[in-house]
């Protein structure tokens, strides 16, 4: 009896996960090995969608790009959160308004702030051109590669640093302030708190940050279809561009397929990479 | 995944198919993209006025547009009918996007005026599968108070490339706020449509016939190359124009701070709207000729229609005389016959006419591959664009020439 009802408890969910993630897969698998036009019969083609990955010159670049991406983001976004993390750790007068503060830009769609960025930093249309503020004819959006990343990191540091001091926040609060307590007694240092007890007791809380960070900036592509267009020359054309592309603009549905198996291959092992090394530390 | 999700998204939204009009006659569903929307509801009203038939628009943002038609292709759901960008119309026909009109375009009363670009466009080995919607050709655009002002005849507009140079240094020279040109340097739509006619003027070609061998390395392409990045690196183009990517491009002319410049025909009335007065010439090779990018939209009847019969009805009116001129030449639009570019209402505006006669001369360029080659901003036609104008020219013209064939020969 107990058994069925927790078949019966499991069921919505194994049908949600069965119905919205295990289909899709195995139908993107089978894509993936066939030439899958948008009407007609699909014919399989095995393994040309793969094979044909290496010739792409455009991927590879994209690769390269989200790779470099990703690191810059996770750094940088790690730093920044946790940096707010800390500095709104302890209650004092006006914390709270911090708190908000910092956390407010998740609030907004992600599209909409990419929009408002990209009105922000039109040399057309936005303060900053207007208060003279950019000398001359500068495009930070499009004008060179690296104002056009420099544009993109900003605006993903703004929208996404509060919601992951907030995560790291409830770890910084979990830790027990009786320890913080003893090792004071001891005559422990501001900074041997720091590494001692804070970085260790956070390592699972820093896991899940990281993971979430890395996959989401593997995933990558509003903030540059939008706001950068992949460009200048194809310099900031994130993977899952190139996905959209193959799929929408080439209509070439299999590669598409395909591209998204590597991609999610590669997600996999990352985020699996990074959970053991993480928390093999934290036991 | 993302292709895989669209596809069960979009089955899941397009399960009704509401068939019944009131009056008794039937609801056709008709896409189309923003830029065109003004166009087709302006058909579809005047249709529905005549007709039991129903005609229901429904317009998508431009970028948006491919992926949504995509998308409905996948999940077996496309409209009845739908419009396009008809650079993308050997791509559609090709995937069997839209059905097969052969038989139905062939007794057509009047089927040899039908603009012969667009109608190339929506051809595929030797199977026509749509007509045109609207039309929109390239032609230079130049603002009379602002040549009157530099000393410039407003009645007399440039016959050569070269003397459309010369026009736009000396409007430029006015100063202040004042520009002689502007272009699309970062849409390579935009440049296509504005720079390939000069090239086709010359006697030059940007692709071979077949859409599958790319030319942009010929000579008269860099000239004409050469001649506008002159033009921006004297300061003559406004220096916005590196990084116009499209969408502010109308609002630059609109401005009337622009001399001359190259552009789409239906910003006649946008522009004047705004206060300022154009005049209107054919796009010139370096040393003279004349010929123009017929863009617009093809329509077709969607693949998956059951109501192909129907649709194919409101098809054919469109081509009608009565449509053309009541509808198209009324709204200062461009006739899709050529039979019609004389009409009561260009009458009026000699303009028109100008605009309306380019309109057999015109050209179409005709590839499967011409959205992934061209007008994609990851295209390799966008970078060549940009290595052309601003970078090291020689390199990027013969680099650029030959990833774009390699593109338009993929799938």
């Amino acid at each position: 009896m107990s058994r069925l009802a927790g078949v019966l408890y499991a069921t919505p969910t194994a049908v949600l996960v069965g119905v919205f993630f295990l289909v899709p897969l195995g139908l993107l698998g089978w894509m993936s090995l066939h030439r899958w036009p948008l009407l007609g019969k699909p014919v399989f083609n095995a393994p040309t969608n793969y094979t044909a990955l290496a010739d792409d010159e455009l991927l590879g670049t994209a690769a390269w790009f989200t790779l470099k991406y990703t690191v810059i983001i996770t750094v940088l976004l790690f730093a920044v959160a946790f940096g707010l993390a800390l500095l709104v750790q302890h209650r004092r007068p006006g914390v709270g308004f911090y708190r908000t503060a910092f956390f407010l830009p998740t609030v907004l769609g992600f599209a909409s702030a990419s929009l408002l960025f990209l009105g922000l930093l039109s040399n057309e249309i936005g303060p900053l051109a207007r208060l003279g503020l950019v000398a001359g004819d500068v495009s930070l959006t499009s004008g060179s590669p690296g104002s056009a990343l420099g544009s993109a990191v900003l605006l993903v540091l703004w929208r996404f640093a509060g919601f992951n001091m907030l995560i790291l926040l409830t770890g910084l609060q979990a830790i027990p302030v009786e320890v913080y307590e003893a090792a004071r007694i001891d005559g422990a240092s501001g900074w041997q708190l720091f590494r001692r007890i804070t970085i260790p007791l956070m390592r699972p809380t820093i896991a899940l940050v990281l993971t979430m960070m890395t996959t989401g900036s593997l995933l990558a592509f509003d903030q540059f279809f939008i706001l950068t267009r992949g460009g200048p020359d194809n310099s900031t054309t994130s993977l899952v561009m190139v996905i959209y592309r193959e799929a929408f603009v080439r209509l070439d549905l299999g590669s598409a397929a395909a591209i998204s198996v590597v991609l999610l291959a590669v997600l996999l092992v990352v985020s699996a990479v990074q959970l053991r090394v993480l928390r093999r530390r934290s036991t | 995944m993302l292709a895989a999700l669209a596809l069960v998204l979009a089955t899941a939204a397009c399960g009704a198919d509401g068939t019944e009009a009131a009056g008794g006659g039937v609801m056709l569903t008709l896409w189309t993209r923003a830029a065109t929307e003004s166009v087709t509801k302006a058909y579809a009203e005047a249709y529905n006025a005549a007709h039991r038939d129903q005609v229901q628009v429904t317009a998508y943002p431009n970028e948006e547009y491919p992926a949504k038609l995509a998308s409905a292709a996948g999940a077996r759901a496309l409209p009845d009918l739908f419009a396009a960008d008809v650079v993308f119309a050997p791509q559609y026909s090709a995937q069997g996007l839209w059905a097969d009109i052969t038989d139905r375009f062939a007794a057509l009363p009047h089927k040899d005026s039908i603009a012969p670009a667009h109608v190339r466009a929506g051809t595929s080995e030797g199977r026509n599968y749509a007509l045109p919607h609207t039309i929109d050709v390239s032609v230079l655009l130049y603002n009379k108070d602002l040549y009157a002002k530099a000393g410039l005849d407003p009645e007399r507009p440039p016959r050569t490339l070269r003397e459309f140079a010369e026009h736009a240094q000396r409007v430029d020279r006015l100063g202040g706020e004042v520009h002689g040109t502007y272009l699309g340097g970062n849409c390579g739509g935009c440049v296509e449509f504005t720079l390939w006619p000069s090239v086709w003027a010359a006697g030059g070609e940007v692709l071979d016939a077949e859409g599958r061998t790319a030319k942009v390395d010929s000579p008269e392409m860099a000239e004409v190359f050469a001649l506008y990045r002159g033009l921006y690196e004297q300061g003559v183009a406004a220096p916005a124009s590196k990084d116009e990517a499209g969408p502010t491009w109308l609002g630059a002319l609109q401005s009337g701070k622009v001399g001359i410049a190259p552009g789409p025909s239906v910003w006649l009335d946008p522009i004047e709207s705004k206060g300022t007065k154009l005049g209107v010439a054919p796009i010139p090779g370096l040393a003279g000729g004349e010929s123009t990018f017929v863009g617009g939209d093809a329509i077709g009847i969607g693949a998956t229609s059951r109501k192909a019969e129907r649709a194919w009805d409101f098809l054919a009116w469109t081509m009608s005389e009565q449509a053309q001129v009541e509808v198209i030449a009324k709204g200062k639009g461009v006739p899709a016959r050529t039979d019609l570019a004389v009409n009561r209402y260009s009458a009026a505006d000699p303009r028109l006419v100008t605009v309306n006669g380019l309109v057999a001369k015109g050209r179409t360029p005709y590839a499967r591959n011409f959205n992934a080659s061209f007008n994609d901003p990851q295209s390799p036609w966008l970078r060549t664009v940009r290595g052309a104008l601003f970078g090291d020219a020689a390199r990027s013209l013969a680099e650029g020439n030959s990833a774009i064939t390699k593109s338009l020969r993929q799938g």
